[in-house]
Formats: structure tokens, C-alpha cells, sequence
């Protein structure tokens, strides 16, 4: 025990010492942080000043276009001809030519420009055209532009989860995208450190020290050492990521002033998409109130570890058993592929996050801990969650062993070609 | 002090045969010499001394007793392919692996020292692995070996990549350890290197044992009752039972004559001819280095 400890210890402090390590945390969360920044940004800046010459020949738009943000109108009463030569001589952005049309079928209305105009400038335009002219067809109809505002009504559908606790307000969006975060983070989390598990053990291999230390430790030691090692780090990164991007986060809010009220850590992770669905703020952190963090934020500790050591373990038997990471890319796809299914199964999880497959999908430990990750703010079951951790813990149990029994021959093999019959030689064969 | 011995080991792996009945004895404080062709064996069987795998028949005795898990802390294994983590520190390297073998860290860090000051290479603690020479690797991999006084040491190949100079230092040092008590296994091809240090040795080829014994008595086994004979005027006919194998003209005069006798004679009765006919100026035995009992020793195998 106290050797797989020195172990432990030797894997994390080497990596954690490492300028990489140092520059990831850092990076990390201003990655995060410029995702708050830059629309905050974007919005607050203005683009290069852009002058619009209009043409209007039908009438309709007299001084009907106002300055907007950065883009300004001007007015010509000349010619096409004169105002297209207009355009070449002077900085303007374009010309908006508007012959007499047919209110009913305006479709003769151009953009002259040297360039093509920005989509944002195409949909004003568009706007500014179709607003104007559905007014006068308003006035032309008798409407009135008030009464027909006061008819139009948006609905926001309230959902009511009927649990046994209660009644309980849900809503789907946020729960989609807190599964969403939390599911894509342990995809994430397992690829990046269940590759440098691989590595790391790789490079023991072929740096030869591990004969060194195989004469000193069991090679399972060796083995879970190094896995535990190298979670512990991705643990700590993670954790150095959740604080900083707080940090930078409430840097931002206070320098912009912003009035989003100050959140919890978990409720900031969620906003990041949230954000970008059209939803006001305020409803949405008041909706994020509604998902049971203690369950969601144990859950995702569980199953962030849970399939970091399952899949994990299979990452190290296969460094265990090639000379290169070259070569172990034929071994690594059979490992990568339940995960990547994982992430497309979540759309058809999402449509139906109770039924058959979302429940098989998320017991069976190949896919159950992303999959269970985005089930879980729809409130699944508990006695699917029961089920998912146990398997998860059963399956883990299992891979390890498995991974084992490699790993404590692959490692004293150089130069072999290794296919998966003689993994599975490995495998069967005694000490 | 502790002697090691094997009985019967038998290891395969499929219809692989990689042992096949392997009795060794290694006497206690002695230099014992593993030898044997590439592939024959000797790697499998070093690891199932130390433990890395297990025999499938067969067992393992240290000092009288079945070698169990606690032993891993008084033995010191060498691998021929070996390596270091490039990426760490010299003396926080040294320390993890005497700290793996169960030394406490204060006496890791003692021992560390004393080694520095042996091989001069006291200013190395915050060196990296990786800017260190391929010699200077070998000998921190030396002093990782040795770091937690082991009782039963195993090198294999311990000299290679190893300048003259350095090779000396470290031949210097395994000679120390056996006098004071240390049982050495040595594996290596370097003949030079068994003659020089070992004091019995076992051959071992295609998986079983072919010989074994003291570095003496094998030399007696391997001598061809064969002299060697510098002398003055060219040599005529001799007695029956003794043949002349070579005749060399050194020069003017001179002649060094190879002559094999057969068993029942001695060296008087050569040399009695000779005073007859010779002027002898040097006489002596020519005795198999152990390169030639190796070369002879295998390929008589491999012949039958």
C-alpha cells in the first residue's frame, strides 16, 4: 500500500510540475473567460462607420431609414446612373436603389456595392424594407399598428415535474444544456487523461525503467499507481479550472458592471450555452435553481471518476502492449468508439430521456457516464442512477482486472507485433 | 550472507520452452557467472529470481528458505535493458527507487550521498536524467541497483555503455561488494569479464543447463593437455602419444611448437624428450580462456 502511494505520489508531482500543466490550468479558464468576454465585447464595440446611399424612386421610404448602430443612410435624388457613379468616387458602402414598385410584389428593390454587404446589413436592410412596407399595408387595410401589437401574444409553456416529492418547476432547455456541459466534460476529461495515462505508460516502457521497477512493485501496483496518478491531476486541473474561471468570471461581471447575480460555480458552467439560446438572462438563473445540484454535482464526481478509472484502465493495458503511440492507435479506436457513440447518442437521448435507450444506454458502463450525465436534470429514476453506478463500479472492477492481466505482460514485451489474438494470449497467460 | 538456489525450474510460454529444469547453486559472497547465447534462457530466469514472473515448475530458495515478497527489499536487479525516467531529477529519482525497495527516505538520502561521493558526482542531485550521457545514466542505474545494500545483487550486461575507465570503477565495486559479502549473480557475454571476476558459473543454452561449476574445475574440464614450447633449432620426431599440433618460426632459429599429449602422460616426460632435441626457453600449459569453453560448450551442444 505504501508503495502504491510513492507511486501516486511520483506521478502526480512530476506532472503537476510540468510548465505544460502550469500553462493548461491557466489557459483553460481564459478559454472559458473569453467566452463570457468576447459577446460582452462584441456588443460593446462599433464597427467601422458605413454610409448607405438610397435611391428611392417609389416614394415610400422617404427618410424612412434611420441611423442604426454604425450604419448610417444618406438620400440621393439623382439618377441611377449619377448615383452609381456616385458610389465609385465616394467612400459609401453601397447603394439601396428603390425604383417604383408594386407593394404587393416588391421584388425589383437592389443593393449596388463593390463588395457583397454583410449578412447583418442584408437582414437590416431586409427589416427596414419589410417593416415599412407591411405598415403602409397596415394603414392601407385599416389596422391599427397599436391594436394589432396588443394581439400578438408569446408563450413561454410552464412544466411541471410531478415527482413524488411534488410539484416542481422544470425547464427543458436548462436541463438540456447542464447534461449537455456535464456530459461533454467527462468525454473530454476521459480522452485527455486516459490518453496520457496510455503515454505515460508507453514511455516507461520504452525508456526500459519499468523492468527497474517491476522488480520492486507488483506490476498491478505499477498499474494503479499510475492511473490514480494521473486522475488525481486531472482532478486538480479541473478543479484549478472551476476556480479561476470564477475568478475571471466575476472580474468581468464587475468591471462591466453586469447585473447577473453572482452564482455558484456549477450555475456558471451552465450559463456558458445557456447563454446562447435566446432566453433572458434572469429566467434562466432563476430556472437553474430548479435542478438538484447536491444530485447533479455527485453524480457528476461519481461518474467523472467512475469512467475515468474504467476507461482508463483499458487505456493503460493498451500502452502496456505496443512499442509507440503509433501503434496504438489500432488498439485505441475499439476503446474510443463507445465514447464517441456516447456523445451522438445524447440528440436521441434528449428526445426521450426516459425510454428504452436512454435507460440501456445508460447502464451498460461503455456509455452509461455520459449518457447518465445528461439524463440526470431530467430527474431519471433512482433506481436507474442506483443501477448506472453500480454497473459502472461493477464494470470498472471488471476492466482494471482485465487491463491488469495485460498490462503485466505487455510490458516486458519489445518488438512483437501485437494483434488482438495475442492480446487475448496475454491475457489467459499465468504469471 | 545468503546463497540462492534453484531446483527444477521449468518455464514455457506456449510451446515456447524458455527453461527447462534448471538447478543452480550460488554459493553465499561468491561472483556468480550466468552465461549463455542471446535467447537462451538467462533473462527468464533472472526474472524468476526476482520475482517478476513465476516458474511454472520448480522453486526458488534464498538462504534455505522459499523467496517470497518481502525479499524484494534485499535484492538488486540490474536489467540489461533498462532505462531511467528522463524527465526527473537525478537525486529525486535515486530516492524513489530506494524508497520502492522499502528504504526509509533518510536513509535513502545517506546512501544517495555515499554513492555520490564513490563515483565523484556529488554536484548531480538537480541534474535531469535527460542531460546526462548514456555512461552517466549507467551509473546512476548502477547506484539505483546497490542503493538499498542488497545481500544478493543481479547485473545483467552491468558494463556495457560503460567507458574503460568507468567499466573499472564499477568491476572495482562488484569485486567490493562480494568481499564484503554481497552474493553477485553477473550476467554478461564479456568472457574478459567472467575470467576477471566470477567464481562459478553456470552455462545455460536453448533453455537447459550445458555446464556449471567453479571457474576452476571447468577449466580443468576443458584443458586439452596442450603445451606450448619456445626453443632454439627446429623440433624432429617425438614418442609415441605426443603430437605436434602447430610449428611456428619465430625467428632466426627460434620455434614455438603447440604439442598435444594424451592423457597418461605428463609434462616431465614432454619435457625429457624435448631436452634431448631442443633448447627449451619456455614452457607452459595452454589452458581454455573461457571464451573458447563457451564457443566449444555451446556448439557441442547444438552438434548432437
Amino acid at each position: 500500500m505504501n508503495k502504491i502511494f510513492l507511486i501516486i505520489a511520483r506521478e502526480y508531482i512530476t506532472r503537476v510540475r510540468k510548465k505544460s500543466f502550469i500553462i493548461m490550468s491557466i489557459i483553460g479558464p481564459l478559454l472559458f473567460g473569453l467566452m463570457f468576454v468576447i459577446p460582452v465585447w462584441l456588443a460593446t464595440q462599433e464597427g467601422d462607420k458605413k454610409v448607405i446611399e438610397i435611391l428611392d424612386e417609389s416614394g415610400y421610404f422617404k427618410d424612412k431609414f434611420s441611423t442604426d448602430g454604425s450604419v448610417s443612410f444618406v438620400y440621393v435624388g439623382s439618377s441611377l446612373d449619377e448615383a452609381k457613379a456616385d458610389l465609385k468616387g465616394k467612400e459609401y458602402y453601397g447603394l439601396l436603389y428603390i425604383p417604383k414598385f408594386d407593394l404587393d410584389k416588391p421584388d425589383d428593390i437592389t443593393f449596388f456595392g463593390e463588395k457583397n454587404p454583410s449578412i447583418e446589413i442584408q437582414g437590416m436592410i431586409e427589416r427596414m424594407l419589410r417593416n415599412e412596407i407591411e405598415d403602409i399595408k397596415l394603414t392601407r387595410s385599416g389596422i391599427d399598428k397599436e391594436q394589432l401589437e396588443k394581439i400578438k401574444t408569446n408563450i413561454d409553456l410552464n412544466v411541471i415535474n410531478m415527482t413524488d416529492v411534488g410539484e416542481k418547476e422544470g425547464d427543458v432547455l436548462v436541463a438540456t444544456a447542464t447534461g449537455y456541459v456535464a456530459s461533454l466534460l467527462i468525454y473530454m476529461f476521459i480522452f485527455m487523461y486516459g490518453i496520457q495515462t496510455m503515454r505515460s505508460v508507453i514511455e516507461e516502457k520504452t525508456s526500459r525503467i519499468v523492468e527497474v521497477i517491476i522488480s520492486s512493485v507488483k506490476p498491478f501496483q505499477l498499474m494503479m499507481g499510475k492511473i490514480i496518478g494521473v486522475g488525481a491531476v486531472g482532478l486538480t486541473q479541473f478543479l484549478l479550472w472551476i476556480i479561476l474561471t470564477v475568478v475571471i468570471y466575476n472580474t468581468v461581471l464587475t468591471f462591466y458592471g453586469g447585473e447577473i447575480p453572482q452564482t455558484n460555480q456549477m450555475e456558471m458552467v451552465q450559463q456558458v450555452p445557456a447563454s446562447t439560446v435566446d432566453s433572458p438572462m434572469k429566467m434562466v438563473v432563476e430556472k437553474i435553481g430548479t435542478i438538484n445540484f447536491p444530485l447533479l454535482l455527485g453524480a457528476f464526481l461519481f461518474y467523472f471518476i467512475g469512467a475515468y478509472f474504467f476507461y482508463g484502465s483499458l487505456f493503460a493495458a493498451v500502452g502496456s502492449a505496443v512499442d509507440s503511440d503509433s501503434d496504438a492507435q489500432q488498439f485505441q479506436l475499439p476503446i474510443t468508439l463507445p465514447l464517441i457513440l456516447s456523445i451522438i447518442l445524447l440528440s436521441a437521448i434528449l428526445r426521450d430521456p426516459h425510454g428504452n435507450l436512454a435507460f440501456w444506454a445508460s447502464v451498460i458502463p461503455f456509455t452509461s457516464p455520459v449518457v447518465m450525465m445528461m439524463r440526470i436534470p431530467f430527474d431519471p429514476p433512482g433506481w436507474h442512477i442506483a443501477l448506472s453506478m453500480v454497473s459502472l463500479i461493477l464494470g470498472f472492477i471488471f476492466t482494471t482486472w482485465l487491463a491488469g492481466r495485460i498490462y503485466r505482460v505487455g510490458i516486458l514485451m519489445h518488438g512483437t507485433k501485437v494483434n488482438y489474438r495475442i492480446l487475448a494470449k496475454w491475457f489467459m497467460m499465468k504469471n | 550472507m545468503v546463497n540462492l538456489t534453484t531446483t527444477n525450474i521449468h518455464k514455457s510460454y506456449g510451446d515456447f520452452k524458455a527453461l527447462s529444469n534448471i538447478s543452480i547453486d550460488v554459493p553465499a559472497g561468491s561472483i556468480f557467472g550466468l552465461l549463455g547465447p542471446n535467447g537462451a534462457g538467462k533473462t527468464t530466469l533472472i526474472r524468476i529470481i526476482t520475482q517478476i514472473i513465476i516458474p511454472d515448475q520448480g522453486s526458488v530458495l534464498l538462504s534455505g528458505r522459499p523467496i517470497g515478497p518481502a525479499d524484494i527489499a534485499i535484492i538488486g536487479y540490474l536489467p540489461e535493458e533498462r532505462g531511467l525516467y528522463k524527465k526527473m531529477q537525478v537525486g529525486e529519482l535515486l530516492l524513489y527507487l530506494g524508497q520502492l525497495k522499502g528504504l526509509r527516505k533518510a536513509q535513502a538520502m545517506e546512501q544517495i550521498k555515499i554513492w555520490f561521493n564513490k563515483f565523484e558526482i556529488s554536484g548531480w542531485w538537480n541534474k535531469k536524467v535527460e542531460d546526462l550521457s548514456k555512461g552517466m545514466q549507467q551509473k546512476i542505474q548502477f547506484i539505483a541497483t546497490v542503493l538499498h545494500q542488497p545481500k544478493l545483487v543481479i547485473l545483467d550486461e552491468p558494463f556495457s555503455g560503460f567507458d574503460p575507465i568507468n567499466a573499472n570503477i564499477v568491476k572495482d565495486e562488484i569485486i567490493n561488494m562480494a568481499k564484503e559479502g554481497t552474493t553477485v549473480i553477473l550476467s554478461t557475454h564479456r568472457m574478459e569479464s567472467v575470467e576477471e571476476l566470477c567464481d562459478y558459473m553456470v552455462l545455460i543454452n536453448k533453455a537447459e543447463k550445458i555446464l556449471e561449476g567453479s571457474k576452476k574445475t571447468i577449466k580443468n574440464r576443458y584443458k586439452t593437455n596442450t603445451y606450448e614450447v619456445l626453443h632454439k633449432k627446429r623440433l624432429g620426431m617425438l614418442n609415441h602419444g605426443f603430437t605436434k599440433v602447430s610449428e611456428l618460426a619465430v625467428d632466426d632459429d627460434f620455434f614455438k611448437t603447440t604439442i598435444k599429449m594424451e592423457y597418461d602422460k605428463t609434462p616431465n616426460e614432454l619435457l625429457l624428450q624435448l631436452m634431448d632435441q631442443v633448447e627449451i626457453h619456455a614452457f607452459e600449459e595452454l589452458i581454455p580462456d573461457m571464451n573458447e569453453i563457451f564457443i566449444s560448450a555451446v556448439k557441442g551442444v547444438s552438434h548432437e
